[in-house]
């Protein structure tokens, strides 16, 4: 292999690696503040201790993906310079902005609060406890901001100029963070983080039901796991979903046409609902296809014409084709089922059935993976469309890598990375499955303190 | 504007050093003064709630290094890319340790985690202080402004240098025998008992050898890198620093020697914050000098991002670092004081 192929399949690697964890603390951070809200703003003690007993379970589990996010995330941060040296060199002064106000403003947010909300519970009121629950989502989510507005740069670059000796420059710092781009793909990317968080909560809680044990958390994970998934799962589709690719469709035609793997160009444009993609005679095998559709859902008439791969010059075509066309059906798929599963099950949760309806809980626990499986097609989706660019338009993805670390080097520390990982998977399902099945403890009433506190035993 | 840049890079990595050094400290000597199992929960203790956001310092410092130094950025993180990469690996590692052992009850698993951490933290410290001997030594530049250093060649300074020679190597070594004493004598600060009483004795011993090879790298210095007096001469300010190093090594042999823990480990910060303020000074204002005989060292105005960039970037810069600030010192009053005796350890 080639060293720019191993330094895309290193990055490629160690960032889907590091964004399994970042997607679930940033849904679960969002869930526990909302658990501690509600414990602290009800009169009942009884509650009160069941929400904060279970705000501190899922913080037990935050930690631990917490940790593993941050030493996943240090190399990331790195790696632009390791491997991706020519890039980082050029356009340092734009990207390295907003990774540097993530540093800046979140990081120390996220893990000052972080130590709060784990060890402070006895050291500061209840009040200042939930802030802390608060300011570690606040914390999580504005670190997405900031590395989605890099990605978005490289999708979309704004407000920038190329200076003489061919380095890039900031022309308007506020049209770096307004970046139309950015905010679609924000609103996107953390409504799916939020349905991972709302499906490891309910999945957990469909567990207990299952199991019979720690039922009366089991119904409250799923209740809290199954309202946020209904309302990130409608989001991610509605308004998003849609809004991201319909400017998409504008400002990149040519992964849009390979994500629908459209290779001529149609007025009516059909939309492909399955089928594999054959970039050699330029057609799609076996195709399920709904006829209008795609013009429909990009320009809102079923006349319009979509440009396909035919108007496009065949060296900007998205490289790994294929992979493309698939990752972003696996995506739309997994979509259009979470919103179907949790609409049945919003449903039955309305109705007061939920919590007996086996036949649903086993669908539930199961699809547990699938939003991890979502959440990186997604992002496969977004980086091979941007393909064969590194800043879409303006440079080459062979234009930036580190031309002087050999592929030996960049192979040697692929694998090392490789082993590290998998390693960390292990520990991961073991501390998790632990914490799992000791689940939340029991709520003990302690009278010794004033009047309505209760403690665990 | 690139001058304040520089010293807000070298003060942020600064900062970073003096902070987790005390935890990448308490990793070192941890076996050994730590002995029994509740001697090592108060350990992991004392850093448990305050190791994670030491390590932003070098995540942010990293950051503010990329956006305000491209080109440094850029030339120094590929150049240096096998011990970098090791540093990361060493930094999953540690930080994986202290976490899982908190997780643990299993005493076999817990022996592995206090081994993994130790070893970490202290090939850690090694590498940061061969790190910066090895910035403060040169590197061969090409005329693209880039480099690659392998990991060692015939452990000489010189036009063709490795990663390690010996000068590194005793950089490597300066690093953590005072990064051990830095963890000594913050584990004195925040426990109470015998690991006090341990942590206070084997700090004695450790002062005297940071002594000796803080000695020693002078004149080292001067012999790998013959012109970093330079900008000493030029600047008499510069002296300050090796004036500090003397003064915070005496600060803490009397603070030791009169058991003040806080001012001894008050002593410490500064000793390491003036070794490092004392070799940007004499870098300044190169920023990575070269040694090869193709490229010419790189300069802070070299290096510097946009105008544009560096302007904008004060601002929100400033703002974002005091509100840092403010969480740090929050974090570490509300946890301050002595770790409990029957500390429940860093569990959650
Ligand atoms: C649980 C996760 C999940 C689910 C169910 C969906 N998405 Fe998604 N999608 C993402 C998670 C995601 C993501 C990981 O958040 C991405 C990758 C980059 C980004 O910003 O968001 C993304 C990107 C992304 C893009 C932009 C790709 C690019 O930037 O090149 C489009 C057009 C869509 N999505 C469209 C959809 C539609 C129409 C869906 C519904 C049926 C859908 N996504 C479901
Ligand atoms: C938001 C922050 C992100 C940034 C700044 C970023 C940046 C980059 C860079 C610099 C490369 C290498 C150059 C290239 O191949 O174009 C890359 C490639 C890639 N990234 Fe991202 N990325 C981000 C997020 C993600 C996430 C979260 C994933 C997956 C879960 C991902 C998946 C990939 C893949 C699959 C590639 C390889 C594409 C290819 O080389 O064909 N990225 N990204
Ligand atoms: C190339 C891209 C990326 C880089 C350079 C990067 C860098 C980092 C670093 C250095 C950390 C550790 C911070 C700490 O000590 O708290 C971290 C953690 C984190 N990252 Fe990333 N990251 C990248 C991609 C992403 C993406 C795509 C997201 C989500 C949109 C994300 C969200 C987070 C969050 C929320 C954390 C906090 C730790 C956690 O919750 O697990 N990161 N990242």
């Amino acid at each position: 292999m080639d060293a720019l192929t191993l330094h895309r399949i290193h990055f490629a690697f160690t960032i889907t690696y590091h964004y399994l964890f970042p997607q679930l603390t940033m849904g679960l951070a969002l869930l526990i503040f909302i658990m501690k809200l509600i414990a602290l703003r009800t009169d009942d003690p009884a509650k009160r201790e069941r929400y904060d007993e279970a705000s501190r379970f899922w913080a037990r589990i935050f930690a631990v993906n917490f940790v593993i996010g941050v030493v996943t995330g240090i190399p990331m941060e790195f790696q632009f310079g390791t491997n991706w040296s020519e890039f980082s060199r050029r356009t340092g002064g734009v990207i390295g902005q907003p990774l540097a106000m993530e540093g800046v403003f979140s990081f120390f947010l996220e893990s000052a609060f972080l130590g709060l909300l784990l060890f402070g519970e006895k050291r500061i009121s209840r009040k200042l406890h939930t802030l802390a629950a608060f300011m570690v989502f606040l914390g999580s989510w504005i670190s997405g901001f900031f590395i989605i507005v890099t990605d978005a740069w490289m999708q979309h670059p704004v407000a920038y100029k190329i200076l003489p000796n061919g380095v890039y420059e900031v022309t308007s710092f506020w049209g770096l963070l307004m970046n139309p781009w950015a905010w679609l793909q924000y609103a996107h990317n953390m409504s799916g983080a939020v349905i991972t968080g709302a499906f490891v909560v309910a999945a957990t809680g469909a567990l207990y039901l299952l199991q019979r044990k720690h039922e009366e958390y089991g119904r409250l994970f799923l209740k809290v796991g199954v309202i946020a998934g209904i309302a990130s799962c409608v989001a991610q589709i509605f308004p998003t979903g849609d809004l991201h690719g319909k400017y998409m469709a504008r400002h990149q035609p040519a992964a849009v046409a390979g994500m629908e793997g459209l290779f001529h160009s149609t007025p009516g444009a059909p939309i492909v609902l399955m089928g594999q993609p054959d970039v050699e005679r330029q057609t799609i095998d076996n195709p399920l296809a709904v006829n209008k559709v795609l013009s429909f859902l990009i320009y809102g008439t079923t006349s319009a014409e979509v440009k396909g791969l035919d108007q496009i010059p065949q060296d900007q075509w998205p490289s790994a084709l294929p992979l493309l066309f698939y990752s972003y059906h696996i995506m739309a798929g997994l979509g259009t089922y979470f919103a179907g599963l949790m609409i049945i099950a919003g449903f039955l949760l309305w109705r007061g059935q939920l919590y007996n309806a086996r036949w649903l809980l086993w669908p539930i626990l199961l699809s547990f993976p699938l939003p991890y499986i979502a959440n990186t097609a997604g992002w496969m989706t977004a980086e091979l469309g941007r393909q064969p660019w590194l800043v879409y338009g303006l440079m080459r993805t062979s234009e930036g890598y580190s031309k002087h670390i050999g592929p030996g080097t960049s192979l040697f520390t692929l694998l090392g990375f490789l082993g590290m990982y998998s390693v960390l998977s292990i520990l991961w399902i073991v501390m998790v499955y632990t914490a799992i099945q000791k689940g939340p403890k029991a709520p003990v009433v302690d009278a010794g303190h004033d009047g309505h506190t209760l403690t665990t035993a | 504007m690139g001058t304040i840049w520089f010293w807000i890079v070298a003060a942020m990595l600064t900062l970073y050093v003096v902070l987790d050094g005390f935890d990448l400290g308490v990793g070192i000597v941890y076996l050994l003064v730590a002995r029994t199992e509740q001697d090592r929960r108060k350990a992991m203790h004392a850093i448990g709630p305050v190791w994670d956001g030491n390590e932003v310092w070098l995540i942010a410092g990293g950051g503010t290094l990329f956006f305000a130094f491209p080109l440094l950025y850029a030339s120094s993180f590929s150049g240096f890319y096998l011990p970098l990469t090791i540093v990361l690996w060493l930094l999953i590692v540690r930080g994986m340790s202290i976490e899982l052992r908190a997780h643990t009850h299993d005493s076999v698993f817990m022996s592995l985690f206090d081994a993994t951490f130790a070893f970490s933290s202290l090939v850690l410290a090694i590498f940061f202080g061969a790190a910066l001997a090895n910035v403060i030594r040169g590197v061969p530049l090409g005329a693209d402004d880039y480099f690659f250093l392998p990991l060692w060649t015939n452990w000489r300074t010189g036009p063709n240098p490795g990663i390690l020679d010996w000068y590194t190597v005793l950089g490597g070594l300066l690093a953590a025998v005072a990064i051990a004493m830095h963890g000594l004598l913050y584990l004195a600060l925040k426990t109470t008992g015998d690991l006090n009483t341990r942590s206070t004795a084997w700090a004695k011993k450790a002062l005297p050898v940071v002594a000796i090879l803080t000695l020693a790298s002078v004149p080292a210095t001067v012999i790998a890198r013959p012109d970093s007096l330079i900008h000493y001469q030029e600047h008499g300010v510069a002296w300050l620093a090796p004036a500090m190093v003397v003064v915070s090594l005496v600060m803490i042999a009397i603070s030791l020697a009169r058991g003040w823990e806080w001012r001894a480990f008050l002593g410490s910060c500064t000793y390491l914050a003036s070794m490092l303020v004392g070799a940007a000074a004499g870098l300044y204002p190169v920023v990575l000098p070269s040694v090869g005989t193709e490229g010419k060292s790189i300069t802070i105005d070299e290096a510097l991002a946009g105008p544009h960039t560096v302007r904008v970037g004060l601002v929100w810069w400033t703002f974002g670092i005091l509100l840092a600030l403010i969480y740090t010192v929050t974090v570490y009053w509300l946890f301050r004081g002595k770790v409990p005796e029957h500390s429940e350890g860093y569990g959650h």
